[in-house]
């Protein structure tokens, strides 16, 4: 811990001395390759749509320590790790007025939910967009008649951890056209905007000052293929919309909620900011 | 001590004649067409020393987010916006009121907040909270404040 703030405080000290106007902090020069393994793409051109805005984008994991960056290079040193494992007894448990499990319909997790993280949100049968977490709850009360869970409950932020790694290392795969493309849209609006007192929006801190330090906080630029991730600050999992609901709060605005319909279209758009990076399944944050 | 004196004064002028009286409100700021306010919001000089808190501390103005200020002892300095070190040399007081108050009037599109400022803004929320913001919303710094962080500004020389 102490160890942790030091070094962020020799990079601030650093940033001082030097005496530098804005000058872009970079990211990590580092490759994130997890268990020996798997090699994750965290730094890549950034997608058409993105001109003008972004030339390359990072992972929210180049941003942070060492130390904190190798806690994710190991499964091991990774406490979502343990999480994941509960997630895995739950997955095959019956529940419910069906008695069924994930595992009767899905079958092992590592083939069933292969690669489904990568491409959420994503629009279901019935045309509305939907996040990972209102695919889970579908199966829970319509398929098993079991109850719905919080957005935020720690089950289901253990599955949906025990979902990403299933995608891990596949390249972020949302689609943004056809039926998506409205809340695309609409994401999008949402990013510019600049909400409450502070009157600041996404872009503000994600896309003109990643890389600067606000405050002790190292800026990232906000990518979401991480995610969820574990917070050591918090020491438990942080979904994604959770993070959001925490950044507009920052900027002394009235949040939206977790699950609502903004924060999944939200979701789309900084989803498809990530294009040409890979899921982490699952990231570690101080 | 002045300020003090100056609010007893004021209050009672309010008391007897019924008018309002020297504190400017937020929506009532008249800044030039270069974004400077002349006029104290106060009418009474502020405090140097208390404006170099409400600099450093976070609820307040906070202004170590984003700039560095070799002047104050504050702890991880942000390096968002220019360092204020020199602020007196490059602003005269009035264009530093006018950009501690609103400096979108000075820089168009600014990330810089307004720091007296209560609207109108995008979903407002109730300071930190996430919670909507009540009907009478105040502004993130009071006048006074607003007048101590000037005064602090003005003793940044080269
Ligand atoms: C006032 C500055 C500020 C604003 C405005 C802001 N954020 Fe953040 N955000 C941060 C900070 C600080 C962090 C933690 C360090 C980092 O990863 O950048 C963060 C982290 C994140 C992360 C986690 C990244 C990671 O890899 O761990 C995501 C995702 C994110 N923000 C999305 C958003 C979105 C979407 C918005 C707009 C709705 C937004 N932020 C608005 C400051 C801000
Ligand atoms: C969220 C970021 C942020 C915060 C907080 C902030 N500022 Fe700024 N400020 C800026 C930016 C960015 C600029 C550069 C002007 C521009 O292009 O917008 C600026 C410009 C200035 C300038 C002119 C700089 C120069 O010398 O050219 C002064 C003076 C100033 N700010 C004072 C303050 C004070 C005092 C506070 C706190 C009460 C404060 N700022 C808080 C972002 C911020």
């Amino acid at each position: 811990m102490t160890l942790r703030l030091r070094t962020t405080t020799f990079v601030a000290a650093a940033a001082l001395c030097a005496g530098l106007a804005p000058a872009l902090a970079e990211p990590a020069d580092a490759e994130l390759v997890i268990n020996d393994e798997v090699t994750i793409k965290t730094v890549a051109p950034a997608a058409e749509h993105l001109k003008g805005h972004l030339d390359t984008v990072y992972s929210g994991w180049l941003f942070r320590e060492d130390e904190t960056r190798a806690m994710e290079m190991d499964d091991f040193d990774n406490p979502n790790m343990v999480f994941a494992e509960q997630a895995m007894e739950v997955w095959s448990t019956p529940e419910g007025t069906e008695n069924k499990s994930c595992a009767d319909c899905h079958g092992a997790i590592e083939e069933g939910m292969m690669g489904v993280r990568a491409k959420m949100p994503k629009i279901n049968a019935a045309g509305d967009l939907w996040s990972l977490e209102n695919y889970v709850n579908d199966c829970r009360t319509n398929r098993m008649g079991a109850e719905a869970w919080k957005w935020n409950s720690q089950d289901m932020k253990n599955m949906t951890v025990a979902i990403s790694v299933q995608s891990r290392g596949m390249p972020v795969a949302v689609e943004i056209d056809g039926p998506a493309q409205s809340h695309w849209e609409k994401g999008k609006e949402m990013y510019y905007t600049r909400y409450g007192q502070l009157e600041l929006s996404c872009a503000n801190c994600h896309e003109d000052n990643y890389g600067n330090f606000i405050r002790a906080d190292h800026l990232s630029q906000g990518q979401v293929a991480g995610f969820p991730v574990y917070r050591l600050k918090d020491a438990n999992i942080v979904s994604i919309h959770q993070r959001f609901v925490g950044c507009i709060r920052d900027t002394r605005a009235e949040t939206f909620a977790a699950g609502s319909q903004e924060f999944i279209d939200l979701e789309l758009y900084v989803a498809s900011r990530g294009y040409g990076l890979d899921i982490e399944g699952a990231g570690v944050r101080p | 001590m002045n300020r003090h004196v100056l609010w007893m004064a004021c209050a009672a002028t309010t008391f007897a004649a019924g008018i309002a009286c020297a504190e400017t409100a937020p929506t009532e700021v008249q800044f030039d067409e270069t974004g400077a306010v002349a006029q104290s919001l106060t009418g009474a000089p502020g405090n140097a020393e208390e404006g170099a808190k409400v600099a450093s501390t976070r609820p307040l103005g906070n202004c170590v987010a984003c700039h560095q200020v070799a002047a104050l002892t504050a702890d991880f300095q942000g390096n968002i916006a220019p360092a204020l070190d020199g602020a007196a040399d490059r602003w005269s007081e009035a264009q530093l009121r006018g950009i501690v108050v609103d400096a979108k009037h000075t820089f168009p599109e600014s990330m810089m907040p307004g720091m007296y400022k209560t609207g109108p803004f995008i979903r407002p929320g109730d300071a930190y909270t996430g919670k909507a913001a009540p009907a009478d919303l105040p502004p993130i710094l009071t006048a006074a404040q607003v007048e101590d962080v000037v005064a602090f500004l003005m003793t940044l020389k080269d």
